[in-house]
């Protein structure tokens, strides 16, 4: 006891400096994990105080929620196809970014990185796939007379997903590309040189046995921001198909997590999908960062 | 037509080339022909954004749509102008506790030894695995016991405890700001506190700039409908979508106010990309 005080004196600089972001960050990020774990079994709607129920709210959510199985469904394999391709995205479009002049370079960076920061332009893809025929997509196909009436694309099940997706692909080009930009111009070109001695014959070989393993840090990062990524998108979605989309399509649990805590305040149930969906999240984090490493 | 590599032309084959540049042209208009669109929508007047078939660019440009924004934004009991100081108050306030707090931390953790170092550096780590939206709940019932709903705290502090920043200014002051620096600095007297501001601030500027520009971009698009009900605490694009959720004869205006709400995001981007690209090349995670 006496050793951490005397640390604690000895090192105070270094934890006055750390303490205020740390106070910060656990009152919103750490508090919030161990709350949502607490409530998780309970019933709690605010007004009331909450009450214990047990492993009920879990239970439910197997046995009596249809529509949340449906979100289970959904969000894994959105997360599934979104994770890897918007991450592979990032990488070949840098990497083939790369290889131009610096101003060029800069121009293209910004068109890529551009939809990911644009606040609410993803909103033109409503109207690229406006169900009427002034949709775009619709207006062109009906006028070339490949369709002859226009299709319900953000209200057909059958659409949904897929376009959901393009969409979410198409302003996912976000911290991750950056990253990967910024790991390819600190690669020192002197290794290219050497490996041109040392018998690299072709841009494959070159990326395959210098520019990747060099790059590797940045890659592992990229990984754990995309993956994050794919996991929330919510209200993108939501705003692309609307509250109820038809046969639940595009429902996410974060959604489902949003309609019950705001829209019914079950802040109990809610807090019981946020806790599964958070130790999902870790764990496919765990699972492909081992992958990652094995690779490497 | 060979590309012209800057100062290494090694290992390049023409058949390559010409993938590579298709690839390039196909992943550039699928990334610029819906900005590009979007862009249009807002300078075509009410009766071409509903004529078939469609067309792609404006035949008679227009900035009625902007004037039209401007005359309803004239109209709101609120001004618009307060709607937009609270935004920049917000974005501005946001993103300077976060430099402050975060750059102190991410000091103490690159240069000082001192236990609990790695728990927090894990902690963060950590905290990047998982998104926010799992944490709403949790965070809106704290926030609201706190008292600070319909207050600019509840959307301000919480932007403080953001660790994506923490976790870039750590990287970049490790591998930027050389111990031989610091530890002249310590035996000219200096405290850790005007080490940090005066000697590793000035060092690590692309980073906390970067900074900036990741808060801005996060609090810039945040509506904060969850927290803030009084309309003269609303920030400017909750206000906006207000007035674009009028209907469909709102179309036009619509196309205007996005444009408007993305000009200003990536204006900030522009500026500082060089600033931003340096930060992100030590953003890397150590592979033990």
């Amino acid at each position: 006891m006496k050793a951490f005080w005397l640390e604690l004196r000895e090192k105070r600089v270094s934890y006055l400096f750390v303490a205020p972001f740390l106070l910060v960050f656990t009152v919103f990020v750490l508090a919030p994990i161990l709350i949502a774990m607490g409530l998780s079994f309970t019933y709690f709607n605010m007004v009331e105080p909450p009450r214990w129920v047990g492993w009920s709210n879990y239970l439910a959510l197997f046995l009596e929620d249809d529509v949340f199985l449906i979100a289970v469904k959904n969000t894994l394999l959105f997360a599934a196809i979104t994770g890897p391709l918007s991450y592979a995205l990032c990488f070949i479009f840098a990497w083939l970014i790369n290889e131009l002049k610096p101003r060029i370079r800069a121009i293209l960076t910004l068109l890529f990185y551009a939809p990911s920061i644009s606040a609410n332009a993803f909103m033109i893809w409503t109207v690229l796939f406006s169900g009427d025929a002034y949709g775009y997509i619709n207006g062109i196909l009906l006028y070339w007379g490949i369709i002859d009436k226009p299709i319900q694309w953000l209200v057909d099940p059958r659409w949904m997903m897929p376009i959901v997706i393009v969409v979410i692909l198409w302003m996912s080009l976000g911290v991750s590309f950056l990253t990967f930009i910024a790991g390819l111009q600190g690669i020192d070109p002197i290794y290219y040189e050497a490996g041109a001695i040392d018998g690299i014959r072709n841009r494959w070989q070159e990326l395959w046995y210098i520019t990747l393993p060099m790059m590797k840090h940045h890659l592992m990062f990229g990984a754990i921001i995309s993956i994050t990524n794919s996991f929330a998108a919510a209200d993108q979605i939501q705003a692309l198909t609307g509250t109820a989309p038809t046969d639940w399509a595009t429902w996410t649990i974060v959604q489902h997590i949003n309609d019950y805590g705001y829209v019914r305040y079950e802040m109990g149930y809610a807090s019981a999908m946020a806790v599964l969906l958070f130790i999902t999240m870790v764990l496919v984090q765990r699972l492909v960062q081992r992958l990652l490493r094995r690779i490497a | 037509m060979r590309l012209r590599i800057s100062n290494r032309r090694l290992a390049r084959s023409t058949a390559g080339d010409a993938a590579i540049l298709t690839l390039l042209a196909l992943g550039a208009i699928y990334m610029a022909l819906p900005m590009f669109y979007a862009i249009c929508q807002a300078f075509k007047p009410l009766n071409e954004l509903f004529i078939f078939p469609p067309q792609f660019l404006p035949r008679h440009p227009t900035l009625s749509n902007f004037s039209d924004l401007f005359l309803l934004m004239a109209q709101s009991w609120v001004p618009v102008s307060r709607y937009l100081f609270n935004s920049l108050f917000i974005v501005g306030a946001g993103s300077a506790g976060n430099v402050i707090l975060g750059s102190l931390c991410a000091y103490a953790l690159a240069k000082h030894d001192f236990r609990g170092r790695q728990l927090i550096n894990n902690l963060i780590l950590f905290s990047l695995m998982f998104a926010g939206s799992v944490l709403v709940i949790p965070r809106y019932l704290i926030i609201s016991y706190l008292g600070w709903i319909n207050t600019y705290a509840a959307l301000v502090i919480p932007a403080w405890g953001t660790t994506l920043g923490v976790f870039l200014m750590r990287n970049f002051i490790t591998h930027m700001v050389h111990d031989s620096l610091l530890e002249a600095a310590r035996i000219d007297g200096a405290s850790e506190w005007y080490i940090h501001w005066k000697i590793v601030m000035p060092i690590v500027k692309p980073a906390w700039l970067t900074l900036i520009i990741l808060n801005f971009q996060q609090l810039w698009g945040d509506q904060g409908a969850l927290f803030i009900y009084s309309e003269e605490l609303k920030p400017l694009p909750y206000a906006l979508g207000q007035i674009i959720g009028g209907g469909v004869g709102r179309a036009g205006v619509a196309a205007a106010v996005s444009v408007l709400l993305m000009t200003v995001p990536i204006t900030v981007f522009v500026i500082n990309q060089s600033r931003i690209v340096q930060t992100m090349g030590t953003s890397g995670i150590a592979g033990e």
